[in-house]
């Protein structure tokens, strides 16, 4: 192709963001005509505004960034959409050894069965009321993010209520660890490589991955300006293309060295390659072991960065559940019309790929992993479960609404 | 936290003569004195000026800032945004930027690396001027930065090409003049600095033992 289309994407410095660097660095978008620019930001606020003013046409995102941004729940006032996922997973669940600690002493703890992990710490937590202690303090990276809504979700599933019985707070992901170092947070939830960052240091164990809590789960998407998707339909369509055949790149183990060398770079993770490469393998250093996690981050199977909406109809029930949104049939169909299937099918129809057929499914029916209709070829789903068994049916999104509202209210 | 909660508190407009409470929350700490000393000269008493952002939900309490300026490259911008979202940290509530009609304003703030957020209901006409004078010592401080590393960056070079001619002086026996004139017109021909060539010659010096 002799003409090159400039984009620029914003990212931050995570794991995720793997897809986007391979298109990049391994010639993906340039062999679909496209000058990608990938420039790192310091936080999920910057990527927001600098959409805005024009410097970005899209960037690397939390997957409910869209869905807020639509319901005009950020400050400033931007459409957005996410024509792809960028990969299921990534994320985990690290505390500090003195809560640890603590844990282990009310009764054994499995960090791939978040159950146990959250039945000791419930025991911790009713310890520390009884004694008048302060409630325990968790980070999270956004009010907008699946790290707080999957840490809610795994803490009220444990019999913990996120709103009272422990503080969560906002802290930017590489400064997870300097929090905890300085005593102002007991844990946190993340992506990597931030939670094995903590480990490398000495600084605390991991207690529990997104992948356990719920497996095969939506975490970053590329979030794209609505107003210059639709100008631009034919450059994006080539973009999308070059980030599936990237994100195929990525998800092939023995590229997992080249990847992890790549991330390892300064201009993008700038932290030691061995340790990314681990947590693209989905082997952890726990702190205590070497911890090996099914689908930890999966940035090509299972249909890894098709935009479900019923993905974006799962974040927007806990956006209702935790009071960010009043919910209404109107606020829902905004939610599920941030991700864009139709976009992702029809600029990758011209590749012989299987694409689902339908645009939501029941997240967390699949208990093995299984074949699904698609377009041509074959595509293996799950399995998807959710910890604690339940279902979410998008069909169904009033009832689930209903069944997680709290007791209180 | 709920957004309707925030917006039924829209302050009313009967505090205008009251002097606006100005938080500038930077971590470089000459440029938040530059960005204060302007706010201070234009009139503007009560300015807190914050550089660690560790205990800011205590300081926002006590300070009650109509408007708050922070820089972009602050990672802790998320962290504040849901504190506004909060109204057990911020008691008013706050929006983002002067006007989300002002497009040009909110580009040359982030175009010069500068964010503010202001109390919902505070009129236009008086935040503008505060979020244009951010604008301005921000640009003023990057400027001076750029000029700093300019003049470093030509000190560096003079010591390389100092170096490099007396590599030249010393191995080809020529006067100090024409080493120099050796290295100016290589680099001509080369199509490159003069520094570039003579960072390479000390290099290649290095590496045969010269």
């Amino acid at each position: 192709m002799s003409a090159s289309d400039p984009i620029t994407a914003g990212f931050l410095p995570l794991l995720d963001s793997a897809i986007l660097v391979a298109a990049r660095e391994r010639g993906f978008a340039e062999e679909e005509g496209i000058a990608l620019t990938l420039v790192r930001e310091t936080s999920w606020a910057n990527i927001r505004d600098r959409i805005a003013v024009g410097h970005f046409e899209m960037a690397h995102m939390l997957a409910p960034m869209p869905i807020a941004a639509n319901l005009g729940l950020t400050p400033m006032r931007l459409d957005l959409i996410a024509p792809m996922s960028l990969g299921l997973g990534g994320n985990a669940v690290t505390v500090s050894h003195t809560l640890w600690t603590a844990m282990i002493g009310e009764g054994p703890v499995r960090p791939d069965e978040p159950a146990t992990v959250g039945a000791s710490l419930r025991s911790v937590i009713e310890h520390r009321r009884r004694n008048g202690e302060v409630p325990l303090r968790f980070g999270v990276v956004h009010p907008y993010s699946g790290h707080n809504f999957e840490l809610r979700y795994w803490l009220a599933a444990c019999g913990i209520d996120p709103e009272r019985d422990v503080e969560i707070l906002i802290v930017p992901p590489p400064l997870t660890a300097d929090a905890m170092a300085a005593g102002r947070i007991d844990g946190f939830c993340v992506g990597e490589p931030w939670n094995s960052v903590a480990v490398a240091a000495g600084l605390a164990r991991i207690a529990t991955v997104k992948a356990a809590i719920w497996r095969s789960s939506p975490e970053k998407v590329l979030g794209v300006n609505e107003d210059w998707a639709g100008k631009h339909e034919e450059v994006l369509a080539r973009l999308l293309r070059a980030l599936h055949r990237a994100s195929i790149w990525c998800g092939a183990v023995e590229n997992h060295e080249e990847l992890a060398a790549l991330l390892s770079g300064p201009a993008y993770l700038n932290q030691p390659a061995t340790l990314l490469h681990g947590a693209l393998d989905g082997r952890l250093e726990t702190g205590g072991e070497t911890g090996l996690f099914p689908d930890f981050f999966v940035p090509a199977q299972k249909a890894a960065i098709f935009p479900w909406q019923s993905h974006a109809l799962w974040f927007y029930s806990q956006m209702v559940r935790w009071g960010q949104v009043p919910h209404s049939a109107e606020n829902a169909e905004k939610a599920r019309l941030s991700f864009r299937p139709d976009i992702y099918r029809s600029a990758l129809k011209a590749l012989d790929v299987p694409l689902p057929s339908a645009s939501m499914k029941v997240e967390g029916a699949l208990v093995a992993p299984t074949a699904v209709g698609v377009s041509a070829g074959q595509l293996i789903l799950g399995p998807d479960g959710f910890f604690d068994g339940a279902v979410f049916d998008p069909a169904q999104l009033d009832d689930y609404i209903a069944s997680q509202r709290p007791a209180s209210c | 936290m709920t957004r309707c909660a925030m917006l039924k508190h829209t302050r009313k407009e009967g505090m205008v003569s009251k002097l606006l409470s100005i938080l500038v929350i930077d971590e470089n700490t000459i440029r938040a004195s530059i960005i204060e000393a302007g706010l201070r000269e234009a009139g503007h008493e009560k300015v807190t000026v914050i550089h660690d952002v560790h205990a800011i939900a205590r300081r926002i309490g006590e300070v009650q800032p109509d408007v708050i300026v922070i820089d972009l490259e602050n990672p802790n911008r998320d962290m504040l945004e849901n504190m506004f979202n909060l109204s057990r940290a911020v008691k008013r509530p706050i929006a983002m930027f002067v006007d989300r009609s002002d497009q040009a304003s909110i580009e040359a703030a982030v175009d010069a690396g500068v964010s503010a957020y202001v109390v919902d209901g505070l009129r236009q006409e008086r935040v503008k001027p505060i979020l244009d004078m951010a604008i301005s010592r921000f640009n003023a401080f990057s400027r001076m930065e750029r000029e700093l590393e300019d003049a470093r960056d030509a000190l560096e070079s003079r010591k390389i090409v100092e170096k490099a001619k007396g590599i030249l002086m010393r191995s080809k026996g020529l006067s100090e003049e024409s080493a120099y004139q050796l290295l100016r017109r290589t680099a001509m021909n080369q199509n490159r600095k003069i520094s570039e060539i003579a960072q390479s010659l000390i290099t290649a010096s290095e590496l045969l033992g010269g």
